[in-house]
């Protein structure tokens, strides 16, 4: 199977002011591309030819796992994001955000943690148990919740690559302004999915 | 030995401008005025009203699984960019001389061939890391990555050894100048080592 690298769905300088052009050309046009471009020299003669996405996350190791994970969760984050976006959730979604971290503001404040705590590289995750219920959970490099049978319903990338030319160290920085740009309709379908 | 708590938080031995065009001013600023200052900080925050202020450093990385995470994450992060401002300087590059030199060939069997292993272990830490080369305990030399601030004195780190020069591969180490493009970075990381000082590293690791 090849993988291609999905359209970003929206243009590069939609983000802005607080996700630059510039970085979205690098974040979209070269990381996110290099690791399609990996996964495809890696996968042919695997024993994950015919595999999906998901199915490498769940039982790949090494490089497969590491270039089929970033592929997955750069196309899930950059859904999870629009322009005109941010505010809060509404409807089904608000009512579980409310209900599992006390309110919204909660929840933010303990996902913002989330993301400014992990050491390194990762990614901070928004996920749905078996049971339906919501949880926050941190990721190490290309790590991804499905492996654990969570299912992602938003994401937030801290590679350093996702906010370095924009804000230098200050990660929080790029934190609280993610929240401007979080796709809640989008997640509200994730959520439903 | 030195005590947790009687760690300084160096200078910088050069000129932020010093390293270009192999490494710009802006990231040197940065890297050392805000991540390292940060890790040291962090360290010094840790470890306030605790024995662990008075151990050695060394021994405290050497047992640093018997210690908290942000131990090891700032511990190393402080050990990790001291050796690192250390082995660059405006005044480097080229290759290593005497007892050092010889030792690379030995193991490695040519400086060449050095360089090459160095450089894979640079590119292929997936994530943020370090590269190193070591004295390992029976005296010879070895070329390894850790993840994150671990380092090749830490017994959680798959190597291990006395780091004697060390590569840091945290995307802030590169970004502003290079941007994905890492192997770049470590291409140009030879024009500035400091190999008097990465021999000195050799020799009190013997």
């Amino acid at each position: 199977m090849t993988f291609q690298l999905p359209e970003l769905p929206y243009a590069p300088d939609a983000l802005e002011p607080h996700i630059s052009k510039e970085t979205i050309e690098f974040h979209y046009g070269k990381h996110h591309a290099t690791y399609v471009n990996n996964l495809n020299k890696l996968v042919p003669g695997s024993p994950f030819e015919n595999a999906s996405l998901e199915e490498m996350i769940k039982k790949a190791e090494g490089g497969i796992f590491n270039n089929a994970a970033q592929v997955w969760n750069h196309t899930f984050y950059w859904q999870c994001m629009g322009p005109n976006a941010g505010g809060s959730p509404t409807g089904r979604l608000l009512n579980e955000i409310v209900s599992n971290f006390g309110s919204f503001d909660a929840f933010k404040e303990t996902f913002s943690a989330s993301a400014a705590t992990l050491f390194g590289s990762g990614w901070a995750w928004l996920v749905v148990d078996a049971e339906g219920k919501l949880h926050i959970t941190q990721e190490g490099n290309a790590g991804n919740p499905l492996r654990k049978g969570l299912k992602p319903i938003l994401t937030c990338d801290v590679w350093e690559h996702a906010y370095y030319i924009d804000k230098r160290n200050r990660r929080p920085a790029y934190i609280d302004d993610f929240w401007k740009l979080v796709n809640w309709d989008a997640v509200a379908k994730h959520y439903e999915s | 030995m030195t005590k947790v708590s009687d760690l300084i938080f160096p200078a910088l031995p050069y000129d932020f401008k010093a390293l270009e065009p192999h490494i710009d001013a802006m990231t040197m600023e940065i890297h050392h005025d805000r991540h390292h200052k940060a890790y040291f900080d962090n360290l010094q925050a840790a470890v306030k009203d605790s024995p662990m202020a008075s151990m050695d450093f060394i021994d405290l990385l050497n047992n640093i699984s018997k210690f908290p995470v942000a131990i090891r994450n700032n511990g190393g992060g402080h050990y990790n960019h001291d050796l690192f401002w250390k082995v660059m300087s405006p005044d480097g590059g080229g290759q290593p001389n005497g007892v050092l030199a010889a030792a690379i060939d030995k193991h490695f069997g040519s400086f060449n061939a050095f360089r090459e292993k160095f450089e894979t272990a640079a590119k292929t830490r997936f994530g943020s890391g370090w590269a190193w080369l070591c004295v390992k305990a029976d005296g010879s030399l070895d070329v390894c990555s850790t993840p994150n601030q671990d380092n090749p004195l830490m017994d959680v780190a798959d190597c291990k050894g006395t780091p004697i020069l060390g590569l840091d591969v945290w995307e802030h180490a590169y970004y502003l100048k290079y941007q994905n493009k890492r192997p770049d970075y470590v291409g140009a990381f030879w024009n500035v080592v400091n190999w008097t000082e990465v021999e000195k590293n050799f020799k009190n690791a013997q």
